[in-house]
């Protein structure tokens, strides 16, 4: 039961891109924001697993909500990202045909494009395709060329916008999930979570792959949400530069199909699949899934190999029984604002998405829409170590020596840079590695996961059992040192302990190998002092930076592992 | 900062290369180190099995580690600890962040590689399925459990069957981790037999060849994984597909040597071993800078990167007192040429410990800043390539080239150095190798030119356990000859 009541102009349900997005528009002006999230950070939901490409617009059928919001949201995209300090491209859409009957398809979005007013479209022919991406297969026949398309990092974008709205005054509350929606008199009264009631006339659904469930707590089943999955293959970026623009197929009934995204942090990006589901947690990626990525990119790219894999992820698209975004005041329950059915172009179209609520809110009547005078738009951009000139870094490890401290090796992430993502709302180990990109690279995140545990539990003063890898249930690593062995029933077993089945002695080295590990304390971890005079000293137990690569003397490559 | 000998890692290559670089002479020799604490990853490798070779006793990681770093310390050799390396150049500097220097730039005679090698992850290999907590590498778990006293879970399966993976499956069982099963998708274990005696089947833990996980299952947190049988293009068969629930999944699925660094200085590689190609001397293609140990390639034992490390050392000290000593007769241009370095040296002439290192600006980067020396070797200017035959030890010298053949995965060294008596072996040039697939009753051969030059008999070969073989230096061809390195059936 709730033991705390807040009160509250209106209340946002949902901290992805779209939910955030609203927030921080309604950050502009004299009102009191909740924005809830039920999961421990904003964007783990479905934004976290887009693809980044904002849209040029030529895609969408005209009239619809997609098409003037995408177009809309994309010429937004510029201000956004610079006031907001999020790595924003305008990279260059290419839509490829491969054969004449597909030529026809690219003259059908041109017309179409231009009817979105999609601004400096262009047809190419594959001399033209292939002097602007030599990347591209030779079957490609003619393109059709968007300049204005981009490419933008999803969560970068959606915690800056939590950030920004924060920075205004907006009450950001994460692990939130809403429980009821009380009505009074036909309209919204109070939203309630496990611990805290939300009184509140006013509430924005941007509950993504959830919203028509919060739309029927406030009685309201006007739409169905219907998951469609997408599973996305990120490359090493080693082979970044293999296209500039993002490639796209002609598309199918159902998507935009699978692309070839250089993402805007350097790497490629293939995907994604598009397949319906029942299931609102089904983040599995496939065989099947993986087969046909890998088929279409490589149809359009040739030189896109399944070798250079070094991530791969599932999302779900909050599509809709309803053709479009559904973007409306409920038609049952007042007071209630629907941002739901968000799919493709949904991303590029969040900004405009936002200001089309905020317009909204204001013909219901939400009263009191007065300017907030101190609105600062500008985020403070946080520190990308590694993108800094020598003489930067040197001046900042001056000013704070956690600069110095390198904490993934593979995209150069200080110890700095960690601690300000968590200061930021980062709290689990997949909220650094989004921020701070701790993990990304190509190690995945072997040497620093580790070494990002123990600057969480430090910064958040919980044991580092109690870290997890992105919130409930996700624990790392629970269990202290020898808490199982008890329960093993090995500790009643024999006073030596667990030991080999071999007679000790039989074979000199095995009863070596176990009476060394048992004699060895794991706590301290085994000390090896200082080689010489300079140099930091071997430090205490608790620090952060303790190192670990897998090296000499045990480990042969194995060929093995799919 | 001005160096003779600059080495990059303090694992035990690192450690080796710096012992053997004072041992040989060399001034000054800095062992940069990006842990808090010299040995690399022997200070987590808690078990035994190191320094049979090399001491003639059983040792831990720590206590290899621990009589390398007394030994390094005792020879005079420097450190910086907590320090990351974030460029190399071909001129021989480097460029290091530690939160205690500041951002350090250091000139050096030579550089020794030592960077060791990493797991290969999860993404790499794809496996269908959720991402949730509970999957790390083995060496990732390792650490976990023998430095920060944490354990991942109650019961594990462990994909790929590396040494670090049967290590950690003995590890994980004697904390009270229940191992179900070792699964590997080759039809032969990757790690050493052993191992394979001692960590499973010791401990009744199952081992699956030719089998793979086909499905991670679990939202939040692992819980349990698929395995099936793969058929002949390793791709798993879905009618054989049994599920094992567990909460932790350990990879095991190789190492890969770490030359990020490498790499972007130019420093050619060896698409098969991933690391550098090198000389007898352990000499990259980068004129004086040297690579020993798990960076060069994947060493099954630390007794072995040991010796890498004491050729690379050996070789790194001469070709430093080679740059110093024409550097002798250019000092003044030297001093006047590298300006950041020779305030930086002044500062640490007159004792400037910590401050001295500090720098403030990083000026004098540029290849017109380059000191004299490091160009007036024989003619032959700094950063080029030795594929040509240069090599800072010596100037112009002629390199022979050694080839995997049949049946050989790659050799170490690729590259030697012809009618060089210099070297760690003496008269005797010591080829590494590894096997493509397991075989039984055959000969190691070496040969050049259709000649057989040395033919060496073993009972059985697996990829998991690296081979050598030496030949006499004085049969080796001139000129433009090959030596092949194959493995046939008896």
């Amino acid at each position: 039961m709730p033991t705390k009541t807040m009160h509250a102009d209106l209340a946002i349900i949902g901290a992805g891109v779209v939910g955030a997005a609203v927030a921080r528009e309604l950050a502009r002006y004299d009102l009191r924001v909740v924005l809830l999230e039920r999961e421990v950070e904003a964007a783990f939901g479905t934004s976290k697993a887009n693809s980044g490409v904002v849209h040029a617009g030529f895609h969408s059928t005209p009239g619809t909500l997609k098409a003037s919001l995408c177009v809309e949201g994309n010429a937004m995209f510029d201000d956004i990202a610079e006031e907001l300090a999020v790595p924003f491209r305008r990279n260059g859409l290419l839509m490829v045909a491969m054969s004449a009957d597909e030529v026809g398809v690219l003259r059908e979005h041109f017309e179409q494009g231009w009817r979105n007013r999609v601004p400096g479209l262009r047809l190419l022919d594959a001399d033209e395709a292939r002097r602007l991406e030599p990347g591209l297969a030779p079957e490609v026949v003619a393109a059709l060329y968007a300049p204005t398309g981009g490419v933008v990092c999803p969560y970068q974008l959606t915690f800056a916008l939590v950030e920004n709205a924060v920075a205004n005054g907006v009450a950001f509350m994460a692990g939130s999930p809403v429980t009821s929606i009380h009505l009074r008199d036909g309209r919204i009264a109070a939203v309630e979570t496990p611990d805290t009631i939300i009184e509140a006339a006013w509430v924005v659904n941007a509950a993504g792959l959830f919203a028509d469930r919060i739309a029927a707590m406030a009685g309201d089943e006007s739409f169905e949400i219907r998951p469609r999955k997408g599973e996305e293959y990120l490359l090493d970026r080693r082979v970044g530069g293999l296209v500039r623009s993002t490639i796209f197929p002609v598309p199918t009934a159902v998507s935009k199909g699978i692309l070839v995204i250089p993402t805007v942090d350097g790497n490629i990006m293939v995907g994604p699949t598009a397949e319906d589901t029942h299931d609102r947690l089904d983040f599995a990626t496939t065989r099947a899934g993986f087969e046909a990525v890998f088929a279409a990119a490589r149809r359009m790219v040739p030189s896109v190999s399944p070798r250079d894999i070094i991530a791969s992820f599932a999302g779900l698209r909050a599509a809709s029984s309803e053709d479009d975004f559904i973007i409306r005041p409920s038609r049952v329950v007042r007071g209630l604002v629907h941002a739901a059915g968000i799919e493709s172009p949904g991303l590029t179209a969040a900004p405009a998405i936002a200001r089309m609520v905020v317009e909204i809110l204001r013909e219901e009547g939400l009263v009191e829409m007065r300017a907030r005078r101190a609105f600062n738009p500008v985020r403070q951009a946080p520190v990308r170590f590694a993108h800094l000139s020598r003489a930067e870094q040197a001046s900042l490890i001056e000013m704070d020596p956690a600069f110095g401290r390198i904490v993934c090796r593979c995209e150069t992430v200080t110890e700095a840079e960690v601690v300000d993502a968590i200061r930021r709302g980062a709290r689990t180990v997949d909220g650094v590695k989004l921020r701070t990109r701790a993990g990304m690279g190509r190690c995945q995140g072997g040497f620093c996961m580790p070494r990002v545990m123990k600057i969480i539990s430090r910064e958040l003063g919980i044991p580092v059992e109690q870290v997890t890898k992105r919130g409930g249930g996700s624990v790392i690593s629970p269990y202290p040192a020898k808490a199982l062995l008890s329960e093993s029933g090995w500790e009643a077993e024999a006073e030596s302990g667990p030991g080999p089945k071999s007679e000790p002695g039989a074979d000199p080295r095995a009863g070596d190998v176990v009476g060394a590990e048992r004699a060895t304390p794991h706590r301290e971890g085994p000390r090896v002092e200082g080689v010489v005079a300079r140099g930091a000293a071997v430090r205490a137990e608790g620090d952060v930076g303790v190192r670990g690569d897998v090296g000499a003397g045990f480990g042969a490559r194995s060929a093995s592992g799919r | 900062m001005n160096v003779d000998v600059a080495v990059i890692g303090g694992g035990p290559a690192g450690l080796a290369a710096a012992v053997a670089a004072r041992q040989a002479g060399a001034g000054r020799v800095l062992i940069i180190e990006r842990d808090v604490r010299p040995g690399g990853v022997l200070p987590q490798c808690i078990h035994t099995g190191f320094g049979v070779k090399w001491f003639g006793e059983e040792l831990t990681g720590p206590e290899y580690a621990g009589r390398f770093v007394k030994q390094a310390a005792d020879a005079g050799a420097e450190s910086m600890l907590e320090t990351m390396v974030l460029e190399i150049t071909r001129d021989l500097r480097v460029v290091a962040v530690s939160p205690r220097d500041g951002l350090v730039m250091v000139e050096c005679g030579a550089i020794v590689l030592a960077m060791g090698c990493r797991e290969r992850p999860r993404g790499a290999l794809a496996i269908p399925g959720t991402r949730p907590a509970g999957i790390f590498t083995a060496g990732t778990a390792q650490r976990l459990v023998n430095i920060e006293g944490v354990v991942p879970g109650r019961r594990a399966v462990i994909l790929g069957s590396g040494d670090v993976g049967l290590i950690m499956a003995r590890r994980l069982t004697l904390e009270g981790v229940k191992v179900e099963a070792v699964v590997e998708i080759m039809s032969y274990a990757g790690g050493l037999a052993r191992n394979i005696q001692q960590c499973l089947r010791d401990f009744d833990i199952p081992l699956y060849l030719g089998h793979t996980i086909s499905r991670i299952h679990g939202r939040d947190r692992l819980e349990g994984v698929s395995v099936a049988p793969v058929d002949d293009a390793r791709v798993p068969i879905a009618e054989k597909e049994w599920f094992i629930p567990c909460d932790t999944l350990l990879l095991s699925v190789g190492l890969i040597p770490e030359n990020e660094l490498s790499a972007a200085c130019g420093i050619e590689l060896d698409p098969a071993t991933g690391g550098p190609i090198v000389t007898d001397e352990m000499e990259t293609s980068v004129p004086g800078i040297f690579a020993c140990g798990n960076v060069v390639h994947v060493h099954d034992l630390v007794d072995h990167v040991t010796e890498d490390g004491m050729v690379a050392g050996e070789a790194a000290a001469a070709a430093a007192a080679s740059a110093a000593a024409t550097a002798g007769a250019t000092a003044v241009t030297t001093a006047a040429a590298g300006a950041m370095a020779g305030a930086e040296g002044g500062a640490r002439a007159k004792g400037g410990a910590g401050a001295g290192t500090r720098t403030t600006t990083m000026t004098g980067t540029g290849a017109g800043a380059r000191p004299a020396h490091y160009s007036g070797r024989a003619g032959v200017p700094a950063g080029e390539g030795n594929g040509d035959g240069t090599s800072r030890i010596s100037g112009t010298r002629t390199l022979g080239e050694i080839r995997p053949g049949s049946n050989v995965r790659y050799v170490v060294p690729q590259r030697f150095v012809q009618g060089g008596e210099r070297g760690g072996g003496g008269r005797t040039l010591t080829i590494s190798l590894r096997p493509s697939e397991p075989a039984e009753n055959v000969v190691v051969e070496v040969s050049a030119a259709g000649k057989v030059l040395r033919r060496q008999r073993k009972e059985r070969v697996r990829p998991g356990e690296m081979l050598q073989v030496s030949v006499d230096r004085r049969t080796l061809p001139s000129g433009d000859g090959v030596v092949t390195v194959s493995i046939v059936s008896r």
